[in-house]
């Protein structure tokens, strides 16, 4: 990444002409080429390289990948939350057409909560306990619009009640450990949504929750974010929760997307290696398999990520080419997915032997014990 | 798997439990309890005039595991399956019941001395959640493993023991070179890995897994889950497994318990389960679950949260969420009912033919 950060205002958005999904609506939220990097004593570690997409009004983009794929660090990085010495090195992000990424930081405290919301996996850590649930409210609304305290005492009720806490007006003056997980990642959600911010990022919202919660807490999420036309950045590792509440899918692999299209399509007909082997190790609840098909090895260290693709020494189907040359994101199906197979020009040939698709030969055989 | 029972069609009825269909009972759990006293301290007792307060955290539960299955307990947080799985191995004490294994009454296993209850303990071992928390950062890889054979088998020399843990290692995939490693230079995956090879070190005709994959990524998931599969073939090994997932627990179980707040709300095979659970927390649960290939499916949403377990609900602890709750269900707690399909379910509203099959 070559470009200053000053140049050009909206030369990047030419680039993303054939973004599927984002057709006709202006995104809020615009990523290019975003590149994260971490310099450390002995080497820069590149956490997130070349990132783009956009998320349309209203729309849900569901972010995944295994831990340390960098799927957090695209949030963080959006919303300028990157524990230093992590900084922006390269590319733009634009909120509803304004740059954000090259903001000071007193430039942008005016952004956080207004404009963008956001809602952290552990609830009772991104709630006061000091203070009552209304005061926190309150404070957030008049910080974020010219309201008296008698309205914004209004509002908060209203907001209370729209994520669905029962007698919201006793509520209002009880503290957060008064309240049970799912009531206060309710809150939470309530304090995200307060300004009416046009673009909310929603780290793991869901995961110290219980399933039964978890259903809950989606519904309200998906409900009150189409309500309002909010776009939504829904980072998770579980692939049930994107298959239930996002629109379109972004894959994640050693900071860099892998895979990005409609939920429907990247589930159903994943298209890079890594997504048909993670799909396929996911224990199902329709059919009973005996084995779960395994991706072997683990994800790279960001120290030593391998050249050309970075899944070549874990994919079935790698050639010389996947360990020189890096593969962009490329057109296949109703997606688009960063692999050589789906080259419109010289396609890489599938290892049929080792076919990951669904994995069933190697599945259904009970007599193949591993190793 | 040829281990999974054939779902009893007949109208046979069994006792509490449907033990005398094959296999030979391995675990029987009778009525196990455990209360923990979660009182403030007694000077704050007498000054604030606060009552003594109890934690039920496991209030009679009963199940039996049979030689060479898995049995696997469900249920949110907060429901006392790990605690029950403590109680099993003797990490807590119980506070009523009874527990046999392979005809020996291990009971009062928690306040055995290690020497004493050496024969015991050795035939069966835990694998914990946390591969972070669970082995000591300061042993070397090929200490955490040998330890339990220094105990078990003082007799047994340095360098065996230090072949066997290099077997060990090979057999959960790792190499023997590893022995010399400190746990901080393996992933997560890695270091259950090494948690299963302690386990296997004596090798233990029963293992319990709590929540053994709940803090690890998805493709590693499906390799620890491959693996134990492995090992239970090769070894007839019998499993109690600990989950909150119930996709995993589909995956490996030939049994499931579901619990609810310290008790078991319904038994019943695997399929069976999931084909037709009874229980309205058990249909509940399931429809919760997001699932990949349930696009567009209708998901019953359940109202409310588990309830504090301090103050559990009267009668079915259920009754405040379940749409099928009476009169009767606020005031009586339900026993478990063996069905003809080979579930065993504690609901009124089920024995009463309220719900419909």
């Amino acid at each position: 990444m070559s470009s200053t950060p000053s140049s050009g205002e909206h030369n990047a958005a030419a680039v993303a002409g054939h973004e599927p999904g984002a057709a006709g609506q202006k995104p809020v939220l615009s990523v290019r080429q975003l590149r994260v990097e971490f310099p450390t004593r002995h080497a820069t570690l590149v956490a997130l390289d070349d990132i783009s997409f956009d998320i349309a009004p209203g729309e849900v983009l569901g972010v995944v990948g295994e831990s340390g794929a960098g799927k957090s660090m695209i949030g963080n990085a959006v919303i300028q939350l990157l524990e230093p010495p992590g900084h922006i090195a390269g590319g733009e992000v634009h909120l509803s057409g304004r740059r954000i990424d090259d903001l000071a930081e007193e430039d942008f405290v005016p952004l956080r909560g207004r404009h963008i919301g956001m809602i952290f996996q552990d609830p009772l850590t991104s709630l006061n306990p000091l203070f009552s649930i209304g005061d926190q409210l309150i404070e957030t609304l008049r910080t974020h619009l010219p309201i008296g305290e008698k309205q914004a005492r209004e509002r908060a009720l209203a907001l209370l009640t729209e994520v669905g806490i029962p007698a919201p007006e006793t509520r209002l003056d009880s503290y957060p450990h008064q309240f049970s997980g799912g009531m206060r990642q309710r809150v939470v959600i309530a304090l995200a949504l307060a300004a009416e911010p046009e673009l909310i990022i929603a780290d793991e919202p869901t995961t110290a929750l219980d399933v039964s919660v978890q259903a809950q807490i989606l519904a309200l999420l998906k409900r009150v974010c189409a309500e309002r036309g909010a776009a939504v950045m829904l980072v998770t590792h579980d692939m049930g929760v994107i298959a239930e509440t996002a629109d379109r899918v972004a894959v994640m692999y050693a900071g860099r997307l892998i895979e990005i299209g409609p939920v429907n399509e990247v589930i159903r007909h994943p298209q890079h290696p890594y997504t048909v082997g993670l799909m396929a190790s996911i224990p199902g609840l329709a059919k009973r398999r005996e084995r779960l098909y395994q991706i072997e090895g683990a994800m790279p260290r960001l120290a030593a990520i391998p050249t050309g693709c970075a899944f070549n020494p874990r994919c079935p189907h790698a050639a010389e080419r996947c360990r020189t040359e890096r593969p962009e994101l490329l057109p296949v199906g109703g997606s688009r997915a960063a692999c050589w197979l789906h080259d419109p020009e010289n396609p890489l040939p599938r290892r049929d032997t080792l076919d990951t698709r669904q994995g069933e030969p190697a599945l259904d055989s009970p007599g193949e014990t591993a190793r | 798997m040829s281990r999974i029972q054939p779902i009893q069609t007949g109208s046979r009825q069994t006792g509490p439990s449907p033990t005398a269909e094959s296999g030979e009972v391995l675990l029987e759990a009778t009525d196990l309890a455990r209360h923990f006293d979660v009182s403030r301290p007694w000077l704050n007792r007498v000054l604030e005039r606060a009552e003594k307060l109890t934690l039920k955290a496991v209030d009679g539960v009963s199940f039996t595991i049979r030689r060479g299955e898995t049995v696997a307990l469900v249920g949110e947080s907060g429901c006392g399956k790990s605690t029950v799985a403590r109680l099993i191995v003797g990490l807590y004490g119980l506070t009523r019941g009874r527990l046999i294994f392979d005809g020996q009454d291990i009971s009062d296993l928690a306040r055995r001395s290690g020497r004493q209850s050496a024969a015991i303990r050795q035939r069966f071992q835990m694998i914990f959640q946390d591969p972070y928390a669970s082995l000591n950062p300061l042993w070397r890889v090929g200490t955490i493993i040998g330890e339990p054979l220094r105990f078990f088998r003082p007799e047994m020399s340095g360098a065996d023991r230090r072949r066997r843990v290099g077997e060990l290692l090979e057999q959960v995939g790792m190499s023997p070179a590893d022995a010399l490693r400190y746990p901080h230079e393996f992933s997560g995956g890695q270091r259950q890995r090494i948690s299963i090879a302690r386990a296997l070190a004596n090798e233990p005709e029963f293992m319990v897994c709590d929540e053994p994959t709940s803090a690890l990524d998805v493709s590693v998931q499906a390799q620890i889950l491959n693996l134990m599969k492995d090992l239970q073939q090769q070894y007839g090994l019998t499993y109690l497994f600990i989950s909150h997932d119930m996709a995993v627990v589909k995956h490996m179980a030939d049994r499931i318990a579901v619990m609810y707040l310290g008790r078991i709300a319904e038994i019943a095979p695997a399929d069976q389960l999931f084909a037709t659970p009874h229980h309205p927390y058990s249909r509940m649960l399931l429809a919760a679950v997001p699932s990949l290939e349930g696009e567009g499916r209708e998901r019953t949403m359940i109202e409310g949260e588990v309830p504090n377990p301090v103050h559990p609900p009267s009668g079915c602890a259920f009754h405040p969420r379940c749409p099928y709750a009476e009169a009767r269900c606020r005031a009586e707690v339900p026993l478990m009912i063996a069905r003809s399909d080979g579930s065993e379910v504690a609901c009124h509203a089920v024995e009463e033919g309220r719900i419909g099959p």
